[in-house]
């Protein structure tokens, strides 16, 4: 919004200048009509920089996936032959491709917790707590890491005698438990450290939306004798719901298109591989890039539709809390 | 509405354009890389792509680089080293702009070497003289040359195994396994290390293939017939990788292995056996000298198989040079791998086989020269085919995909049998050649 609003008062200003009332000019017709084109085009101009980076890096190798998902192209070779819908059928026939979306559905029981943790603690830090600031700054930092850094540092924190372990004895609980080697141990593990990743960035947009909420409400509230579950049920919870909705759809398109923790942690190994690992290995290890750009496609489309479905069922009302 | 519908067609129209714009490196037709006559008179810049950035940190490179020009006087030789290599050189095949040497990318087919990189000359030339010619000649060219070649094999702790009471090396896969048990039941070393996380150590053994049957022709084998058929080389060597882990002869947690740290555990003879190939024991044995353990207890032993009572051990190449089509330099490129190939002294000093024929074997080998393992060249006129099979069937036995399900499977961390396992991988492999030859 802010950028309209700059652009516009930028256009006024310019024909200010271009097009002077009561110019002198021998022809006001002329310089009219050329004030009337600057004024069309400044706001182009503007964004011909962020359009001409949006088309270049990212909806031209759209495009360009798109074509490529047509072909049985490997990657390198200077060859490729147009195979028509030959891809798809191919990833809808083969129900090896789909069952890795199973592995999706630790992380999506993954992120529900993860986003009734945020809520809690946006909740409890959004009143005065005693270090309030301190505890926001412990529950975000995950957020601040990379991908790829935490994905080393938790596997030296699930290592045989690792932090994990050392932590549990420090409680006098003796584990002897390798926690990556098994399906369930290890995706329930990657699960958590999802968790205590993205935890942060829902507990942000929660606390922003709370703290958006006008104050006179809580007074207005403890004055009717509402407590701090009164105040949570009928206040904040119908106040942040737009946020809680996008945190729905980003949880579950995020669980489906899990990859850098996974991906550096395991590779994908003892059924931890999901649907963007399984995509990654078709192109970059059996060079079927034609195959996996159609992977990618449709899995852009799914998660379309899981958005348009939950768009439906929970349509974005305007809230109105006064 | 119309205005935002006139803007996304814009917005499409121009995606698709620039989309348009992309293009390829390779040509279809084809260059030779002539070797100069006079070194004194080949000039130009040539720039080298190497996947050697420990090389080119320490200088070594450019020591080289002054040797070359000792002959070659005019030549300006520049390296460009890459951490990722195969990633980015995958990406600038794309281009003309992939240097003027290169190794080859694993990713090119070999029916696509003449598009990309020129010729060295025929295989009927260059076979007399240089190892592994086979493995990049298309219609009787050449288009790349190894300059140095490896054998597969265990490394393993003398020591640990002397303790455990074992001084000859094994010769079927029951004994083998029945010397791991014995370094299990006496010593307190880990008898296997599988580097299961690391993934790509588990690709080696693919090179079990050969060894077992000693046959020249176990490429053509591979792209023929089922890999997984009883007796056939893969099996056996899966079987057994399968059986060490079954029988608990590996590391406790397989799922959080360390590469760089199973090198001065082996050296220190907390590790006992690993399979890995001759390139790693000088790795090795400076992580010995690093962790103050010896050298010398660092071993290296051929897969326990043994065809008329002698061991077999293939020879196969590292990563081979080329010359790309495109290079303007093309005779200074050429002058570079011949040279780098013969002269430059790169295998020994990195211990290793030399390309040349006729060359000492390095030191490393002295005790297969001893025990007369006999070296084999596999033939590669097939290597493509293989290459084309295992993409096509997702098999992978150059990925360390299946044989981290192997050891799943092993270890019970996956359901089902070793014989539906493989019967499932040769069922793949065998349609996928089937549709390939169709």
């Amino acid at each position: 919004m802010p950028h309209t609003t700059e652009t516009e008062t930028e256009t006024v200003a310019r024909s200010t200048v271009t097009a002077p009332p009561g110019a002198r000019t021998p022809r006001p017709a002329g310089k009219a009509r050329a004030a009337r084109v600057w004024q069309r085009l400044t706001p182009w101009l503007f964004l011909a920089a962020p359009l001409a980076l949006l088309i270049t890096f990212t909806y031209a190798p759209v495009a360009n996936m798109v074509a490529y998902s047509f072909t049985d192209w490997d990657g390198v070779s200077p060859e490729l032959h147009y195979t028509g819908v030959e891809n798809y059928v191919d990833i809808f026939t083969r129900e090896e491709l789909f069952q890795v979306f199973l592995v999706s559905g630790y992380y999506l029981a993954a992120s529900a917790v993860q986003i009734v943790l945020a809520l809690y603690f946006a909740t409890i830090l959004s009143f005065s707590v005693r270090f309030r600031n301190f505890f926001k700054g412990v529950l975000f930092f995950p957020y601040l890491m990379n991908g790829v850094a935490i994905g080393f540092v938790f596997l030296y924190f699930f290592q045989d005698g690792g932090t994990l372990d050392s932590v549990l004895r420090l409680f006098g609980h003796e584990t002897d438990r390798a926690w990556l080697s098994t399906s369930t141990s290890a995706n329930v593990s990657l699960a958590g450290v999802s968790v205590w990743r993205y935890l942060g960035l829902n507990f942000v947009l929660f606390l922003g939306a709370i703290q958006s909420i006008p104050g006179e409400l809580y007074e207005a509230a403890e004055l009717d004798g509402a407590n701090r579950w009164h105040q949570f049920r009928y206040i904040i919870a119908p106040g942040i719901r737009p946020v809680l909705s996008l945190s729905v759809i980003l949880s579950i398109s995020g669980s489906l298109a899990v990859f850098e923790i996974p991906y550096i942690m395991t590779g994908g190994a003892t059924g931890t591989e999901t649907f963007v690992i399984q995509t990654v290995k078709l192109a970059f290890q059996f060079n079927k890039t034609g195959l996996a750009s159609a992977a990618a496609v449709v899995l852009l489309l799914i998660i379309l539709a899981v958005t348009w479905v939950q768009r439906r069922l929970v349509p974005d009302d305007k809230v109105d809390l006064v | 509405m119309n205005h935002r519908r006139s803007l996304i067609g814009t917005l499409l129209a121009a995606a698709i354009v620039t989309a348009g714009c992309t293009g390829s490196g390779g040509t279809s037709k084809g260059a030779d890389a002539k070797a100069p006559d006079d070194p004194s008179k080949v000039s130009g810049t040539i720039k080298v792509l190497t996947h050697r950035t420990d090389l080119v940190q320490d200088g070594t490179m450019k020591k080289y680089a002054a040797a070359f020009n000792k002959t070659y006087p005019k030549v300006d030789v520049e390296f460009e080293a890459l951490t990722d290599y195969e990633g980015e050189v995958k990406i600038r095949m794309n281009t003309e702009n992939y240097g003027d040497v290169l190794m080859i990318p694993a990713v090119i087919k070999k029916n696509d070497y003449p598009k990309f990189f020129a010729s060295l000359g025929t295989v009927a030339e260059r076979g007399k003289k240089y190892h592994f010619t086979d493995f990049t000649t298309v219609d009787g060219k050449v288009y790349g040359q190894s300059p140095m070649g490896a054998v597969p094999g265990f490394l393993y702790n003398k020591r640990v195994w002397k303790e455990a009471g074992i001084s000859d090396w094994p010769t079927t896969p029951a004994e083998f396994i029945a010397g791991l048990k014995a370094v299990k039941s006496r010593t307190d070393a880990v008898p296997y290390y599988t580097n299961f996380k690391d993934m790509w150590p588990l690709t080696q053994w693919t090179y079990a293939d050969g060894a077992v049957s000693c046959d020249t022709q176990a490429t053509t084998r591979l792209a023929e017939g089922d890999p997984w058929a009883a007796g056939e080389d893969l099996r056996v060597g899966d079987t057994l990788l399968h059986d060490i882990v079954k029988q608990g002869l590996i590391e406790k947690d397989p799922t959080t292995t360390n590469w760089e740290a199973s090198k001065p555990k082996l050296a220190k003879g907390e590790i006992a056996t690993m399979w890995l190939g001759s390139w790693a024991v000088i790795q090795f044995q400076a992580a010995a000298k690093e962790a103050g353990a010896d050298p010398d207890d660092i071993g290296f032993m051929p897969f326990p198989a043994q065809k008329d009572g002698t061991f077999c051990a293939t020879m196969s190449p590292d990563y081979n040079q080329a010359v790309n089509i495109n290079s303007d330099n093309k005779a200074a490129a050429r002058a570079w791998i011949d040279w780098f190939t013969e002269k430059s002294g790169y295998a020994e000093q990195n211990m290793a086989l030399s390309p040349v024929k006729g060359a000492p074997l390095p030191e490393v080998l002295k005790p297969y020269e001893d025990a007369g393992v006999k070296l084999i060249e596999l033939d590669d006129a097939e290597g493509g085919t293989v290459k084309e099979i295992d993409n096509a069937s997702e098999v992978g036995i150059y990925k360390p995909d299946y044989r981290q399900d192997l050891v799943d499977l092993a270890r019970g961390a996956r359901k089902g049998s070793l014989d539906d396992f493989l019967a499932d991988l040769g069922k793949r492999w065998t349609e996928a050649a089937q549709s390939l030859g169709s």
